[in-house]
């Protein structure tokens, strides 16, 4: 599915300027892009998180479209009610008869920890809406402690480096495998760094006849420690270093990378960039980079054996 | 036409809600809760009530779903008991200050732990302050009305309140008695149609719904659910008139039993009215003039209505069947004494009932008794059938 980026850039914005955001921040990125290739009006819902908190500071809010939020953990329950609400009235023809996608955010603490039964109830429920998680990789708005999503080695508030610790001990979950595993309508990786790409996986997934998933990593400069004007870099460094995988999986079972970067490059050359990675370049940590090498590998080699095994024919560079 | 059934409590509650006709329901088993769900699952199984139902992985997700549903412009319900609702607790909270009329009949079941599945209303107390009218039933028929009553009160443009309506786990939930059904056609038309005015489906007027709120603003916000509550008050009362009018059982805030003349007065809630009232009479047979009232309406608490009720009581004991650690009585104890400041006569805090152990007519005759002899300001809690 070709996204028209004419079409698009004469399109109104739907999330206002204005906002807290910090300068640099890829959230309002991932959302404006997002909100941008719906092709129906959308209903939107976040999970408590930076998100939510710079767009609705009251008495303003950020948002052009209809928004909820609810509370940390519920973003996915709260859409599963309005999109099951939006299929009753509209049976009843007590509202329009119209196409609406419903589209809930989350951050990583909103979806891959405190969020993660309310995203899997939805998903074997099969509501009709897309869940799209801005991964930043750990709860930045409450000021940078790890999540299940923060990556081996990284320096967290919580999790921190120190003489006999270095840094967060255990490795992210893969949350896409684990929305994969519930057989839903649709499911993808995608960065801030490839707006047409991730475009249009967000057409894809509100067009699916089903609960649609899509990942996306949005880098954070205050939590990951770069230059803000680095952000969409570091985003593409994660994919270049097969760190962050794009590809898709589609009902039933079609696995598509949609870039395969050549040459891959070392997982080092992604964290050295970054503060939250640099003690692990103090020789006793080294082995910890060995380590995150040797996942990221066993990583990638797991989903190109997948999309094999799924019979697609291997894609060129995005 | 009215028609007379053997219902228990659980199947009154899910009569009233098909016939309020509701757009969707979002709800997780829980005991006693769950064959209410069941009974109304069957009805939307057979075509008796045109509801979408969430059939969701957990009672937080049951609220939240129905926090979105309801700001959708659905007519939404939920039902659960105790732990359930202490699952949901924080968005108890959140479906209130959004101003959500969702409306849930609450099962009432001890809290864990121990773990235990019998009565005590340590669950629906813990959120009388959650913002959410709580109007407690009896028996079934008045869960039953009430439950109709509450999508009334809810949906009032004064009020856009949740309610939800407790009644008794097993003692109500799970016994038969005779209702007085209302027809389909009388109750839709007593319920009437859910027109909220903005929802999130307005595609063309987007809202934002829920936003960060600081210290700027989260007090005003606070303050209009203030008065969302006091315009419920009188909300309250018309709705139960109204009822009344037109069916015949007229509803207000509380109820009173002999007490014109009473010198001794209990106050309660839900199922163990009935056994105070079968109290008061042997009492007065052997000689002490007692009363009840019973606490129909706990938020907005009726302190008007509860000062004129007890104006003639000379002594009043009041029974909790949840308990308030740390302090001497329960809830509706202190909501009574607190009703009745500056107030020279004893006042009386008695616990009992917890965890489903039965009270009956012997004590609470007991209590009369103890009630008629108090004097003072100073009495220490008593637990009523307990082995100490």
């Amino acid at each position: 599915m070709a996204v028209n980026l004419k079409k698009i850039s004469a399109k109104p914005e739907l999330l206002a300027g204005g906002h807290a955001a910090c300068a640099g921040c890829t959230g309002p990125t991932v959302i404006r892009q997002a909100l941008l290739a719906a092709e129906t009006p959308v209903v939107c819902s976040c999970a408590t998180g930076c998100m939510e908190v710079v767009t609705t500071l009251f008495p303003y809010t950020a948002w052009r479209v209809p928004f909820i939020h609810n509370a940390f953990e519920n973003s996915a329950a709260t859409m599963s009610g309005v999109e099951t609400a939006y299929r009753a009235l509209r049976r009843k023809g007590r509202i329009p008869d119209r196409e609406i996608g419903f589209i809930a955010w989350g951050g990583d603490g909103g979806t891959y920890d405190i969020g993660l039964q309310s995203l899997s109830g939805v998903l074997e429920r099969g509501h009709k809406l897309l869940y799209i998680c801005y991964d930043n990789e750990a709860y930045m708005n409450t000021g940078i402690q790890r999540s299940s999503a923060t990556p081996k080695g990284a320096f967290t508030m919580t999790a921190q480096a120190g003489t006999v610790k270095y840094g967060k001990e255990q490795s992210r979950k893969d949350l896409t495998a684990i929305v994969i595993a519930h057989n839903p309508a649709y499911a993808a990786q995608a960065t801030v760094s490839n707006p047409r790409d991730f475009m249009s996986k967000v057409q894809k997934g509100l067009q699916a006849n089903g609960p649609a998933f899509i990942n996306v990593i949005a880098p954070c400069h205050r939590g990951w420690r770069f230059k803000p004007q680095d952000a969409i870099r570091m985003a593409q460094l994660a994919v270049d270093t097969c760190f962050w995988p794009l590809f898709e999986w589609e009902f039933p079972g079609k696995y598509t990378i949609n870039y395969k970067p050549d040459p891959k490059r070392p997982v080092e050359d992604w964290l050295k960039e970054q503060g939250r990675f640099r003690h692990l370049f103090e020789p006793k940590n080294r082995h910890v980079i060995e380590e995150i090498q040797a996942e990221v590998d066993q990583r990638w080699n797991e989903l190109l054996r997948l999309e094999a095994a799924s019979g697609t024919a291997a894609s060129g560079a995005a | 036409m009215a028609k007379l059934e053997s219902l228990t409590g659980n199947e009154a509650a899910a009569h009233a809600l098909r016939q309020a006709r509701p757009d969707v329901a979002a709800a997780y088993p829980i005991t006693p809760q769950t064959e209410l769900m069941h009974k109304f699952a069957e009805f939307v199984a057979n075509g008796e009530v045109d509801t979408e139902v969430i059939l969701v992985e957990s009672e937080h997700s049951a609220m939240s779903a129905c926090i979105g549903a309801s700001a959708a412009g659905a007519r939404t319900v939920t039902a659960t008991s105790a732990c359930g609702l202490a699952l949901m607790w924080e968005v108890v909270y959140v479906a209130a200050s959004c101003r959500l009329p969702i409306v849930m009949p609450e099962v009432n079941r001890a809290l864990s732990g121990p773990i235990n599945i019998h009565c005590d209303t340590s669950d629906t107390m813990g959120c009388r302050d959650s913002g959410w009218i709580q109007i407690y039933a009896e028996n079934a028929q008045e869960a039953y009305d009430s439950i109709l009553q509450a999508f009334r009160i809810a949906e009032h443009p004064d009020v856009l309140l949740p309610v939800m309506v407790p009644f008794d786990g097993f003692i109500i939930s799970h016994t038969n008695e005779p209702v007085e059904m209302l027809s389909d056609e009388d109750a839709a038309s007593f319920v009437g149609e859910y027109r909220p005015r903005r929802t999130l489906l307005d595609v063309d007027h987007p809202m934002t719904v829920g936003p960060l709120d600081l210290p700027e603003w989260y007090f005003e916000h606070k303050r209009q659910q203030v008065e969302a509550m006091r315009c419920a008050h009188a909300v309250i009362r018309e709705v139960g008139e109204e009822f009344g009018r037109r069916f015949g059982r007229r509803y207000g805030f509380l109820d009173t039993y002999r007490t014109e003349d009473a010198e001794v007065v209990i106050v309660a809630l839900g199922s163990t009215c009935g056994t105070a009232r079968a109290a008061a009479d042997e009492a007065r047979d052997a000689g002490i003039r007692a009363g009840v009232v019973k606490l129909r309406v706990f938020r907005p608490f009726p302190g008007a209505e509860l000062r004129a009720a007890l104006a003639k009581a000379r002594a009043i004991g009041v029974l909790d069947r949840a308990i308030s650690f740390g302090l001497e009585g329960g809830p509706v104890f202190h909501e009574v004494r607190s009703h009745l400041y500056g107030d020279a006569r004893p006042i009386l805090p008695f616990v009992y009932g917890l965890g489903g152990r039965d009270i009956n007519v012997e004590q609470i005759v007991g209590v009369f008794r103890k009630l008629q002899g108090a004097r003072g300001l100073e009495h220490p809690v008593e637990f009523i059938g307990l082995r100490e």
